[in-house]
């Protein structure tokens, strides 16, 4: 599967540069964008600013809003205040039709009395007739896009006779045959297996870097959201918790929310008292640095952390389970006589079932 | 290879009960249908070829067969328009008494047809409550091929709105939404989008419906008026017949019938099949 996502791509670059050049991407600005369903809100006035030809992200739980964006930006959903431009030009004016956005949703929604080729060409035979190219150029446009996804020699096959990944493709195909100024993808990959969902991933980021629309595509998955997007918008309950990079929302969470969502983390109680932290009665060799004294939740990241001597002031607990977790090995401490409970990374000699160790993260954060 | 020879109609199976269920399913339609035609079309073979051809293709038989189909397809062509558009406005829209309105479409099921006829009747004769109106524009509905035409779409309704309405309720809205993205207007997403994906359940319909007005009788012979040559339906021939005990004559329309509409039925499971294969079915 890895040969067909990157053999084909240098012959097409020429002809792809034709096909995309009549739209350029275009900056899409969401302001204040709220939407309610009766009484309960979906979106409390989000805003955002998404660059021309970015791909983008918007990573969240479910119900958190994400879907119900993605829905406003494509015209499918109406806010209930707030703004959207497209280029400083206000897109909630304009209707589904005019917006001119393609959208693949995780269900491929494929026409499925058309042939593939049909399919794809499907947005250019219900144009006006002025703006309509002809027969034979709407073949050979989607006969190229289908050479760009990969899927030539199946253009008169049926949607049902084809797998799921290949299904999607003629999705993006489709959406790509319009032009559009914007490229929305509602979980595009969530209906398939994990393994054609990692090469459609890889494909997918080689197809934007290749045809440079602006992209945003709505995910639960953080690993593919991390793997695949320019930045990431990470949502909860309606609001934008946090705007970055993939390293910056990784490194750097800036919500208790963000930082137990991505990746894997534990928690711990802890005090804050004169620069110094504190686990129950016992400090720890953590610098409080401009922390406020209080109580806060100390969040650590499995891998993060190193066992330390005991002459230092390590998090120290008793092992209670051993786990196999990919390479490695993931051990559960019991710390306070049970009262609470952490995963970490260790190395694989010397430890025991029952036997005490001591740790401490090398990178932590303490929200308060 | 004990399997591959004989019918092959055992196979191993997880479901159990196979053998049971076959076989009570081919005594059952033997019991309720096949014997019964069996019957009619031994008696009509009585006849032999050339008497059976002679009653068949006498005028007055060829003339009732033909209203009785002809009216027949053009009741199942108007059930499938109009039972689309009902299937549509119950399926899309919320409006009060929606669930009443949802119930009136099985009433042509519930009323005994006679009933129907004569109800219809009244209303489209010239000193009904339509028939009064239609009148001073010369078009006269009871007592001519045009009545047994309302008295058809009438009972076939139920058909094509019964089996478009579940599969547009299971219609994936995102195909329309993916469409109109691609930049169709709502009329261009409804004939070449969602119109296609129904003509199965429409073609289901139409040849329920079409069987149903072949075999109609109840409510046509009170609005049709009877004249021989102009609106006698075969069924009805077939009584006036067994009324004057020529019952071989009877078996043969009734077999003359029979053949056609399995000629039909036929035809439009061809269609369905072939669409299944080129289209697939999930």
């Amino acid at each position: 599967m890895d040969a067909w996502a990157s053999t084909s791509f240098n012959r097409l670059s020429g002809e792809q540069s034709r096909l995309h050049k009549e739209e350029k991407p275009v900056d899409v600005t969401v302001q204040n964008v709220a939407r309610s369903f009766g009484t309960t809100a979906a979106l409390h006035g989000v805003s955002l600013d998404i660059r021309a030809g970015e791909l983008i992200a918007l990573l969240g739980p479910s119900g958190s809003g994400k879907t119900t964006l993605l829905r406003i930006l494509a015209g499918l959903d109406v806010p209930t205040s707030g703004r959207v431009l497209f280029d400083g030009d206000d897109a909630l004016g304009l209707t589904v039709q005019e917006r001119n956005v393609g959208l693949v949703f995780q269900s491929y929604a494929l026409f499925r009395h058309m042939t593939v080729l049909e399919n794809v060409g499907f947005g250019l035979r219900v144009r006006p007739r002025a703006r309509r190219p002809s027969r034979s150029e709407i073949k050979r446009r989607s006969l190229e896009l289908l050479e760009l996804v990969q899927l030539s020699g199946l253009e008169k096959r049926y949607p049902t006779q084809l797998s799921g990944g290949q299904r999607q493709r003629v999705a993006f195909a489709r959406a790509l045959a319009i032009q559009p100024r914007v490229l929305l993808l509602d979980e595009p990959f969530g209906a398939l297996d994990a393994k054609v969902r990692r090469d459609l991933r890889r494909w997918l980021r080689e197809i934007h870097d290749r045809t440079g629309h602006t992209t945003v595509f709505v995910t639960h998955d953080q690993e593919e959201a991390l793997e695949l997007a320019d930045r990431v918008v990470v949502l909860n309950n309606g609001k934008i918790e946090q705007v970055g990079t993939p390293d910056e929302i990784y490194d750097e969470p800036n919500s208790p929310f963000v930082f137990s969502f991505i990746g894997e983390s534990s928690v711990l109680p802890v005090h804050v008292r004169n620069g110094q932290v504190w686990l129950e009665d016992r400090p720890l060799d953590l610098p409080a640095g401009t922390l406020r004294d209080g109580p806060g939740q100390l969040f650590l990241r499995p891998h993060d952390v190193d066992v330390v001597s005991k002459a230092r002031n390590g998090i120290s607990g008793i092992v209670t389970t051993v786990r196999r977790h990919g390479g490695s090995r993931r051990f559960e401490l019991e710390i306070d006589q049970g009262r609470e409970h952490i995963e970490v990374e260790l190395p694989e000699s010397e430890r025991s079932l029952q036997s005490s160790v001591a740790v401490l993260p090398r990178r932590w954060r303490i929200y308060q | 290879m004990a399997g591959i020879s004989g019918l092959a109609l055992k196979r191993p199976s997880v479901i159990p009960g196979f053998g049971l269920a076959f076989g009570f399913a081919l005594t059952y339609l033997g019991l309720i249908v096949l014997i019964p035609l069996g019957a009619m079309v031994v008696k009509a073979a009585s006849l032999g070829l050339a008497g059976f051809w002679d009653i068949v293709t006498n005028p007055r038989t060829v003339a009732a067969l033909r209203l009785s189909f002809v009216t027949s397809l053009i009741a199942a062509g108007i059930n499938a328009v109009f039972g689309v558009v009902i299937a549509w406005v119950l399926v899309r829209y919320r409006f009060p008494a929606k669930r009443l309105l949802d119930a009136f479409v099985d009433l042509p099921f519930a009323l005994p047809t006679a009933v129907a006829g004569i109800a219809l009747t009244a209303i489209y004769a010239p000193n009904g409550w339509i028939g009064s109106w239609l009148a001073p524009l010369g078009i006269k509905v009871a007592y001519t091929p045009l009545g047994i035409l309302i008295a058809l779409v009438f009972i076939g309704l139920p058909f094509v709105v019964r089996t478009v309405q579940p599969v547009l309720e299971e219609f994936d809205r995102e195909i329309e939404e993916a469409a109109a993205t691609l930049g169709a207007r709502r009329d261009q997403t409804i004939f070449r989008v969602v119109l296609p994906a129904l003509i199965p359940a429409i073609l289901t319909g139409f040849a329920l419906a079409l069987a149903r007005a072949v075999g109609e009788y109840g409510s046509v012979i009170f609005i049709a008026g009877n004249i021989p040559y102009v609106s006698e339906i075969a069924p009805l021939l077939i009584v006036i017949r067994l009324e004057e005990f020529g019952y071989a004559e009877a078996t043969a329309i009734g077999t003359a019938m029979l053949l056609i509409s399995f000629g039909l039925l036929v035809f439009v499971h061809v269609v369905q099949a072939w669409r299944r294969r080129r289209f697939g079915n999930d």
